[in-house]
This record gives C-alpha cells, sequence and structure tokens, in this order.
C-alpha cells in the first residue's frame, strides 16, 4: 500500500511547499521553469507586427487660455479694493518670472545673517526647555559656575544651595 | 459630373491674420509632418521648433495638416514650439478645463452646488472646494449668491465641475463675489479683448473712477463702483465699446469725465 501511495502522489501535491522541502535547488529549479512554460503557453498573443505610434508634434487644445497671454479677470482701479490690486500685481507678474526673483531678495525684512544668529540663540534656548530634570539642574550648575566668574556678589548663596543638595549627616 | 478635385491647403503662415472658413485645410511647414521618420533632425534653414505645435480653438489635426472647424481670423503665436488658432465670435459659452468663470449658485443639492455658468448644464461645485473649507467649516453660499471659479473638469461626456481653488489650495481671488455691484452678459471675442494685455479699453475706464470688475471667460462681468450712477456708468462703456470705434469711444469717455 505504502509502495503504491509514493509512485501516484500528483503533480499538484508535489508543488506544494512541504514536499519541496525535501528536494535540492536543482529540481526545485527544474519545476519552477515548467510551471513558467506552462503558464506562458497559456497566454494568447496576437501574431501581428507591431504598430510604430506615429510620435505626433500637434497638440489639440481647446482653451484660450494656452495660446493668448490673457490676464487675470480680477480687478480693481483706484484703490476700491486693496487686497484686489495686491493680486493683481502677483498674478499678472507670474508670467515674468525675473520681476519675482527681484522682488524675493528685496523684500526680505530680515536678512540672512540675522537670520542664522537668531536661530543660533533660539536653538539653545528652547532645547533646554525639553530637558529632563536632572540635566536642567546640571545646566543650571553650569549657567552659576559661569555667573561666578563675573559676579562674586551671589557667591554667598552659593554654598548654602551646594549645602541643600548633598546629604547632611546627622550629627550625634 | 464635375469631378471635384482634391482640395488641397494652402500653407498656413500665409493665412495668419486672414479669414478662413470651416473646411479649409491648411498645410504645416514639413517639421511637423508625422511621417518624417528619422527626418527631424535635418538642418533646415528655417527655425527648428522645439516641443509641440498647440492646435488652439477651431482647429483641428488633420493627417496632412490642420483642418479648420471655425470661421475667423488666423492667429498665430511663435513662442514656446508655435500655435496656431482661430479668433472667432461667439455668444454661447462652451465649458473648458482651466477657464476661470463667474456662475451664479440655482441650487444647493446636500455637500454640492449647482451653478449657472451659460453652458448646457449646470456645473456643480462642492463645498470642499474653497480656501479654509473642511466638513465643519461650510463656506456661507446662498441661492442667487455669484462665484469666480475654474473648471476642472469639462467635456462633452461628463457634467462640468467647478472649484475656487487652486492646484496649491490657495483661493488667489477665487470664491464668493461680494455684495452688491451688477452683472451683465456680453460675447466672448469681447471678454479676449478686454484681458488682453495691456488693453486700451481698460486703461481708459481705469482712469475714470475707482471701480472693481470680474472678467468671466462665459461672458459674464460683474463691475461694482461707488454708486449706482457710476456703476451704471462703465456697465453702458464696457457694452457699447464692442461696437464703438477707438475714437468713438474716447469721445465718449470724454464726454463723461467732463461731466
Amino acid at each position: 500500500m505504502a509502495g503504491e501511495v509514493k509512485t501516484k502522489l500528483s503533480k499538484n501535491l508535489l508543488r506544494m511547499k512541504f514536499m519541496q522541502r525535501g528536494l535540492d535547488s536543482q529540481t526545485k529549479k527544474q519545476l519552477e521553469e515548467e510551471e513558467k512554460k506552462i503558464i506562458s503557453e497559456e497566454h494568447w498573443y496576437l501574431d501581428v507586427p507591431d504598430l510604430k505610434e506615429k510620435e505626433s508634434c500637434i497638440i489639440e487644445e481647446r482653451s484660450f487660455l494656452r495660446c493668448e497671454d490673457l490676464v487675470y479677470g480680477r480687478m480693481s482701479f483706484k484703490g476700491f479694493n486693496p487686497e484686489i490690486e495686491k493680486l493683481m500685481i502677483q498674478m499678472n507678474s507670474k508670467c515674468k518670472e525675473e520681476k519675482i526673483e527681484e522682488d524675493d531678495k528685496m523684500e526680505a525684512d530680515v536678512s540672512d545673517e540675522e537670520m542664522a544668529r537668531r536661530y543660533e540663540t533660539l536653538v539653545g534656548t528652547i532645547g533646554k526647555k525639553f530637558l529632563r530634570k536632572r540635566d536642567q539642574r546640571v545646566l543650571k550648575d553650569d549657567d552659576e559656575d559661569e555667573d561666578d566668574e563675573v559676579e562674586e556678589g551671589n557667591s554667598n548663596t552659593r554654598p548654602s544651595k551646594r549645602a541643600k543638595k548633598m546629604f547632611l549627616k546627622p550629627q550625634d | 459630373m464635375a469631378a471635384m478635385a482634391a482640395e488641397r491647403g494652402t500653407a498656413a503662415e500665409a493665412l495668419v491674420g486672414q479669414v478662413v472658413l470651416p473646411g479649409d485645410l491648411l498645410l504645416l511647414p514639413a517639421h511637423y509632418d508625422e511621417d518624417a521618420e528619422g527626418e527631424r533632425l535635418r538642418l533646415s534653414a528655417g527655425t527648428a521648433p522645439q516641443g509641440r505645435l498647440l492646435c488652439g480653438p477651431g482647429l483641428r489635426r488633420s493627417g496632412a495638416g490642420l483642418l479648420v472647424t471655425k470661421c475667423g481670423l488666423l492667429r498665430h503665436r511663435p513662442g514656446g514650439g508655435g500655435a496656431y488658432w482661430v479668433d472667432s465670435q461667439q455668444k454661447r459659452y462652451v465649458p473648458v478645463k482651466g477657464d476661470h468663470v463667474i456662475g451664479i449658485v440655482t441650487a444647493k443639492a446636500g455637500d454640492v452646488f449647482r451653478l449657472d455658468v451659460g453652458g448646457s448644464e449646470p456645473a456643480s461645485l462642492s463645498y470642499l472646494a474653497f480656501e479654509g473649507a473642511t466638513k465643519r467649516n461650510r463656506p456661507n453660499v446662498q441661492v442667487g449668491d455669484l462665484i469666480y471659479g475654474q473648471f476642472v473638469v469639462a467635456n462633452k461626456d461628463m457634467e462640468p465641475e467647478m472649484v475656487c481653488i487652486d492646484s496649491s489650495g490657495k483661493s488667489s481671488g477665487m470664491g464668493i463675489i461680494g455684495q452688491d455691484g451688477f452683472l451683465f452678459k456680453v460675447s466672448l471675442g469681447l471678454i479676449r479683448k478686454l484681458l488682453a494685455p495691456k488693453c486700451e479699453i481698460i486703461q481708459e475706464l481705469s482712469q475714470l473712477y475707482p471701480f472693481e470688475m470680474v472678467l468671466g471667460m462665459n461672458g459674464r462681468i460683474w463691475v461694482k463702483a461707488k454708486t449706482v450712477q457710476q456703476t451704471l456708468i462703465v456697465v453702458n462703456i464696457l457694452e457699447a465699446c464692442e461696437h464703438m470705434t477707438a475714437q468713438q469711444r474716447k469721445q465718449a469717455l470724454a464726454k463723461l469725465s467732463g461731466n
């Protein structure tokens, strides 16, 4: 009985994963190739020579906007609606890109150098906000150390603060 | 039984600025020929075009060249690969994608507004298509309001759809047009004339009174000035200037500014 079962295993069963673990790579590859062959033979294809797509240089367009150079449709004159007057300048200058580049350079309220300086200090101050309590205390000590060199008047308060932090042994 | 000779087209460049009729065939220079394979790189004495030729409204691409479908003047723009189109006169608007138009709200249907844009179908406008609109923060649009927006979908098979924001999400002047003012209709050719850069009519009018104007490509113009009288004067000038010569127009404006 066992012998018959061995010889009569179906193809689908042999293709299953657990049956293929024992096989070596070569037989696996063969099986895969056979499968691919079967699948590709089943595919239909047209026995017709390939038609070359004619690359046309003409685009059809139904809108006048792309043919003619039309200005923006919303307008305001003599200051009737200042927002729209601003918009008019903005929209109509989109076509002339040179003007926009000039405007960008001129309209910077804050120069690049100032921005860089601000950012340097800003990163430090906001970074302190997110430090954990231990790190904050360390920072304070550092600050106080720095201050110490500059202001010597605060030296009285220093030892009492330091004393608080350290463990005071009870005197017998 | 006179056999009609095969219609031979004329060169497109020769007819620029002249009247063309539907059925005319325009031939294009050889470097637009579709069948020329590998000959595009030949060094011709004429300008080698970069990019593609734009075949604008009134023209259709046909095997040998361009077929004219509307009567009017043939125009040509040499920049950006070149463009040909027919400048025709029309009163009825056909929605085109990308056009900015003025629409009148006719109905509110759930999440969508129906707008009358003067085409064959009412256009739809979603309430989310306004700047800063969310499901909770709805725009305050009532039936009868005027809206300035652009088409995102406009073809002969589907209902046209409009939005009041541009591709970056900003309104850039589109949206509900404010209170008061006067809406009237003109022909489409006049709108294009008024929207041309450095239009004389607009320049002359802007010297007259302070006023505000919105031009829709569907032939609708909305004008608002400080008093009703001034508004009506601007409206009358715009309506009449289509049929006036430049001199008559200047005379009329001189009379008004004299008053």
